[in-house]
């Protein structure tokens, strides 16, 4: 029902229309649309500015969340890059996410590449690939963390397997497999979605073109799938890094950061400002946290700017 | 290329991307010039290497279901893949009663009702004073400056936010909710920004001319018309508050008032051998969203790929 009126509305607008829509607009704004914006400024302005402007100034400080407190300069921000802790959480953080979407976006443009072919039961295919981005993270990790924990050494054992035998999430060198392999579980379905989206804005002809000119599907999938898809790839990626770089659910569920310290994220880090007391510590923790993720974003488009996609 | 991303956003007046390829269902893309004759030869290598994969989603799900049906004796033998036999349905009376499910669930309903219906009144309404006021710099900026949210992570203001939403006692379901909605701000005001660019003031103006005011037109005309992508932004908001576990697990500061995915955590420290309670408790955890996600899958779908491709 709805399409319907969408569909007319949208015949509605010809070319013809547009400058006489910039006449009409009226000089004076009805105060009503200041009620209608006003609402959203005044919360966001307290809930996200309000905290990230305290929590700049309290980096500066000795705070411990409550209580008297004084300025102490730059003095967090040198402990926080002599921490060894704190680093190490980067270090696993961005070498996580790194892998994470290098593995999700290969695996998900090789779905999308399978669901827009000539397959059967597509639609229930489909269905069924997405599912994974429904689950909630924390609870798709404790399942896992039982697979990997009491399924798969059961299994390793039976079959002989030496390194299956104990579980991969207590050996300090190999538990972020299941964290970067749990993460990509949930991750594929919405990277695939967008590879989908793309690859179906290629027009046919042109594959109809470059057939006539006698090019096996490897050229096709290099020379004209895969750049075409390029911009996609961006989306992905900048998306999938914004996500990666805050893991906490997964992480909490399938090991809690351990064994020890070697699957601690940034973001568990930062959390543990408030337990641990060091509150001022950590806030200067999440300001060169807020610098890098941004960085890291800039970078990205920048890299990718003039390939499509995003901006 | 730039230029077919750019037509995507515009999509929201056609049924979007991926519906729009469906119709398209025999599309050559080995590119043999054929037309549809609705007979095209099946790629049944890729199927069924796809009904292959398919096992790496239903897996882990079969073994949710299984478990939860298990007894406690046949659940520690830490055979994940073994049939229920027999069949028991005790593990969930226990969840129900260990996580106090009836509560959990009334808190999550609450936080996901709040965040839904908060998220789409919210951001459509700012979205329409953007729009219709785009030329007027206090609206433009204001879009910018919401804009700017999608770059600061939840971990950076988290500490901050604790605080402040202990000092104004919302360190509750309530508490989450508007977080939830504050969060998701920045996105959905895009989204329903470039939706109404997509509807022509001439609809508007024949309704003014008959005297309706801001507030008729919006409420009798435009949120009606924004119907497709109130029901995205809705699904989108349903999804991530139900299941989002960082958020309530710090904020809420009552134990007793957690939702539902925070609640599971009470099987990895107690009850640790109650393997098959704890995955009737995942299963009942995750359920209510597998049956949105299959009730409203067609909105997902489109509607992901329309929020992505900006």
């Amino acid at each position: 029902m709805s399409s319907v009126t969408k569909n007319s509305a949208r015949a509605a607008v010809t070319p013809a229309a547009a400058p006489k829509v910039k006449r009409a607009r009226k000089s004076r704004v009805d105060p009503l649309y200041y009620f209608f914006l006003f609402p959203s400024l005044v919360i966001f302005t307290l809930a996200v500015t309000l905290p990230a402007i305290l929590g700049f100034v309290y980096s500066f400080t000795n705070s411990v969340g409550f209580g008297k407190f004084e300025f102490i300069g730059i003095r967090n921000f040198i402990a926080v890059f002599r921490d060894e802790g704190i680093l190490g959480a980067y270090g696993f953080t961005l070498a996580f996410s790194l892998l994470t979407v290098i593995v999700v976006n290969v695996l998900a443009f090789l779905l999308a590449l399978g669901l827009t072919s000539r397959v059967r039961f597509r639609t229930a295919l489909r269905t069924v690939f997405v599912i994974p981005m429904v689950i909630s993270g924390i609870v798709i990790a404790f399942v896992f963390q039982y697979l990997f924990s009491n399924s798969l050494p059961l299994m390793g054992k039976s079959l002989g397997i030496e390194p299956l035998a104990t579980s991969i999430l207590a050996n300090p060198d190999l538990a972020w497999l299941g964290i970067v392999f749990v993460t990509a579980w949930q991750s594929i379905p919405s990277a695939m979605l967008i590879y989908i989206a793309g690859l179906l804005t290629v027009p046919p002809e042109v594959y109809e073109a470059s057939s006539l000119d006698g090019a096996s599907p490897w050229h096709n999938l290099r020379h004209i799938t895969l750049p075409l898809v390029a911009g996609y790839a961006v989306i992905n990626t900048v998306l999938g890094f914004k996500n990666y770089l805050n893991a906490y659910d997964i992480i909490v569920g399938l090991t809690d950061g351990g064994p020890g310290v070697s699957t601690r994220s940034v973001a568990m880090a930062i959390f543990r400002g408030f337990e641990g007391g060091d509150y001022a510590y950590q806030m200067a923790n999440a300001v060169i946290f807020f610098l890098i993720s941004i960085t890291i974003a800039l970078i990205q488009l920048r890299f990718t700017r003039g390939k499509g996609g995003i901006a | 290329m730039s230029n077919a991303t750019r037509t995507t956003p515009a999509g929201p007046a056609s049924p979007g991307p991926l519906n729009a390829g469906q119709g398209i269902a025999g599309r050559s893309r080995a590119g043999k010039r054929r037309i549809r004759t609705g007979h095209e030869r099946t790629n049944w290598a890729a199927t069924v290497i796809l009904i292959v994969c398919t096992l790496g989603v239903l897996v882990p799900l079969y073994v949710t279901v299984s478990m939860a049906f298990k007894t406690t004796g046949q659940a520690v033998d830490g055979n994940a893949f073994s049939l229920p036999s027999p069949l028991s349905l005790e593990s969930f009376g226990q969840a129900w009663t260990l996580t106090n499910f009836p509560r959990g669930f009334a808190i999550s309903v609450f936080v996901s009702a709040t965040a839904v219906v908060g998220e789409i009144v919210v951001s459509a309404l700012a979205a329409y004073a953007i729009v219709r006021n785009w030329d007027r710099r206090l609206f433009r900026w204001s879009f910018f400056y919401l804009l700017a949210a999608m770059f600061i992570p939840f971990p950076v203001v988290a500490l901050p936010q604790i605080q402040l939403t202990g000092l104004v006692g919302l360190d509750n379901p309530l508490g989450v909710a508007i977080l939830h909605i504050v969060f998701a701000l920045a996105f959905n005001t895009m989204l329903f920004t470039a939706f109404l660019r997509s509807i022509p003031l001439e609809l508007e103006e024949s309704m003014r001319m008959d005297g309706a005011g801001t507030w008729q037109v919006f409420w009798r005309l435009i949120f009606p018309l924004l119907g497709p992508m109130s029901a995205t932004v809705g699904i989108f908001a349903f999804i991530a508050s139900w299941n989002d576990f960082m958020m309530p697990s710090l904020i809420i500061s009552d134990p007793e008032m957690q939702t539902i995915p925070v609640l599971q955590k009470i099987f990895q420290t107690q009850f640790s051998n109650s393997y098959n309670v704890a995955f009737a408790s995942y299963l009942m955890a995750m359920a209510p969203a597998i049956v949105v996600y299959l009730f409203t899958q067609r909105w997902v779908m489109s509607g992901l790929t329309q929020g992505a491709v900006k």
